[in-house]
């Protein structure tokens, strides 16, 4: 199952959570599933059905009550601990609220990732930020700002294009279009579309904004019932009669979303 | 083919010119230890007789980009050819416009607008500690008619928190300090053979002095920093606005429970730290100087007259206030981000603690013929 090809291996993940009183709630049972490289994966399901925990346990925040998680066909430590990269480089994390650090700038922010792993040349750090801020839709005069200035929808864009930096080539993406507008969403969709296509990078994104789904993932991962009941494109899961697939996908809502996919 | 690590091949071109051809995944991961190559790449860039071949490039991204484009002298060098997408991409570096730096301002300004700062800084300070104590006084002139809307459960938690949670940590340090203190004064006093002072000193230090400052500044560091980055994380978490929108004071439910809560519970604390510092001082004083605890017990109450334990209690409620008021003022002043907070925290602790020390010099040469039996 584990190849080379493949850029995250989930290999029989089991997550319980016990509050030390002998409750035990399960969160993930026995979940295995297999991304490719260059893939979108879309992550939906219910609220607090996991999804998140499932992306911090890929990037290693969270370790797995059993079960092993692969990264580029080595188990996660080995892969994080291998001298020629670092955990930065290796993915690209957005997190829920954007985490910027606040006591940083909006340029020290997007740089910091840049000066972690020794570039230390101003000119060119510059360069790299102002890009990834203006290709992330900010003007180069936000770049002064403290985070705690910033809208939501710029905490968002400013964490993306921490995120982006480095150009990983594995984007782990935690809603990334909520709170942001439609045009925004749609701006982000557009521009996540053309990294992708320039850099081929693999792409995991947790979200239940409907338009990514169709426009962006290719492969969807539907978590319900503590498991993953399908990982599928799009038109797969459309066609899958699960209750939950049933009632977040064939709501009057998104049955207009999904009216013009190709089956 | 991804995957491939990138590579710069020399090759000699049909007219007898230098061709350079950009092989293999151009990436961060891949230039940044290939220290040669970018060496090579800066070397040969300005050149203009090199022709330069980016069709063998896989991928490229914008670091690698970024390298080339600097290597060429921030624009297209007159002979080159690549992947449409390649090139484009490349040309965006041109288009690119950095913002003016900021100026800086000449040193003499700087540091004229730094202390105008400090100067508006510190009766900014003044002013909102004013204000904060007004509107106490105004919310406790509104809660004399309005009983029901005094928040006990905020004063009850505040008085756990701050009072009996911290019994143990006043008793271990008031008792430590009661027997260094005993220790000290008995050695002097042998000299003298005025052993029997002992109870004149330990008894007047302490009831009036010791216990209230000690429980004071234990609890400005203990509690006062505490009700600091509370309130602040609040601000962060934008706690604050959500009451504010429910049309909940701050004053009303986060300052003045704190505020009533530690003035009535450090004279309680300070009576407490004396206690066990007497106690280590009766104990110590056993000892040292053969006194016993009955003829201190005895003794007691002739050589410090109560008027010293009602100093005492007077000046620990008003520390008491003073802490909470002050570690509520600089918890509003917490900006979200965490640098404030630190600083903020920081800095209320020491004001506490400067405050506390401040008023009990004041309380000393204002009650100066007051409490003395001789």
């Amino acid at each position: 199952m584990i190849g080379t090809a493949v850029a995250i291996g989930i290999d029989h993940v089991w997550t319980q959570f016990s509050d030390g009183l002998g409750n035990v709630k399960t969160v993930h049972q026995d979940i295995s599933m297999s991304i490719a490289k260059g893939e979108i994966a879309g992550l939906v399901g219910a609220s607090g059905c996991g999804k998140t925990t499932l992306l911090r346990e890929i990037i290693g925040l969270q370790v797995p009550s059993q079960g092993k998680i692969y990264l580029m066909g080595q188990t996660l430590g080995d892969y994080l601990k291998d001298s020629t990269k670092t955990a930065a480089q290796v993915c690209g994390v957005l997190f829920q609220r954007g985490a910027l650090f606040s006591a940083l700038d909006v340029f020290e922010n997007v740089a910091f990732p840049l000066r972690e792993i020794g570039i230390n040349e101003e000119r060119l750090i510059e360069h790299l930020v102002f890009m990834k801020l203006v290709t992330v839709g900010l003007n180069s005069h936000d770049a002064w700002l403290k985070p705690a200035e910033l809208s939501g929808g710029m905490i968002k864009r400013v964490a993306l294009a921490r995120a982006l930096i480095l150009e990983p080539g594995l984007l782990l993406l935690d809603e990334p279009t909520a709170g942001l507008d439609p045009i925004a969403s749609q701006d982000f969709v557009d521009l996540l579309a053309e990294l992708h296509r320039q850099l081929h990078f693999t792409v995991v994104l947790v979200t239940h904004d409907l338009d990514v789904l169709r426009d962006l993932c290719t492969k969807v991962a539907v978590l319900a019932d503590q498991k993953i009941i399908a990982f599928e494109p799009l038109p797969a899961i459309l066609a899958c009669g699960h209750p939950f697939v049933r009632e977040f996908f064939h709501n009057p809502r998104a049955k207009r979303v999904f009216r013009n996919l190709r089956r | 083919m991804p995957g491939q690590t990138l590579r710069l091949i020399e090759t000699r071109l049909e007219n007898g010119g230098l061709g350079m051809a950009l092989v293999g995944d151009w990436t961060l991961i891949n230039l940044e230890p290939a220290k040669e190559v970018a060496k090579k790449l800066r070397a040969l860039g300005a050149d203009p007789d090199v022709h330069w071949d980016l069709n063998g490039v896989d991928l490229l991204d914008s670091y690698s980009a970024l390298m080339i484009w600097q290597a060429w002298g921030w624009r297209f060098p007159a002979s080159v050819q690549g992947k449409p997408e390649h090139l484009c991409f490349l040309a965006r570096w041109g288009q690119l416009e950095l913002p003016q730096p900021v100026p800086q301002l000449p040193f003499v300004q700087l540091m004229g607008l730094t202390i105008n700062k400090m100067y508006s800084s510190f009766f900014d300070q003044v002013l909102s500690v004013l204000t904060l104590l007004g509107q106490l006084v105004l919310d406790l002139g509104h809660l004399l008619f309005n009983v029901k809307a005094i928040p006990w459960p905020d004063i009850s938690n505040t008085v756990y928190d701050a009072g009996v949670r911290a019994l143990g940590i006043t008793a271990l340090v008031g008792f430590l300090i009661g027997i260094v203190l005993s220790y000290l004064s008995a050695l002097q006093l042998k000299m003298f053979g005025g052993e029997i002072f002992i109870i004149n000193i330990l008894g007047m230090s302490i009831i009036r002095e010791l216990g209230p400052l000690l429980a004071a500044i234990l609890v400005a560091g203990r509690s006062g920093s505490a009700m600091t980055a509370q309130i602040g994380i609040m601000r962060v978490t934008e706690e604050l606005d959500a009451l504010s929108a429910l049309g909940i004071s701050h004053s009303l439910r986060l300052v003045l429970p704190k505020v009533v809560a530690l003035a009535v519970v450090l004279p309680l604390l300070s009576v407490w730290t004396s206690a066990a510092a007497l106690f280590g001082g009766i104990l110590s004083a056993q000892g040292i100087l053969d006194i016993s605890y009955k003829q201190f017990l005895f003794k007691l109450p002739e050589a410090v007259p109560l008027s010293n334990l009602l100093i005492g209690l007077l000046k620990s409620t008003t520390f008491g206030f003073s802490i909470a008021l002050i570690a509520c003022h600089f918890g509003f002043r917490i900006k979200p981000n965490t640098e404030s907070l630190g600083n903020e925290t920081t800095n209320s602790v020491v004001a506490a603690i400067t405050v506390v020390i401040m008023m009990d010099a004041v309380f000393a040469i204002l009650f100066m013929n007051v409490g003395f039996s001789l």
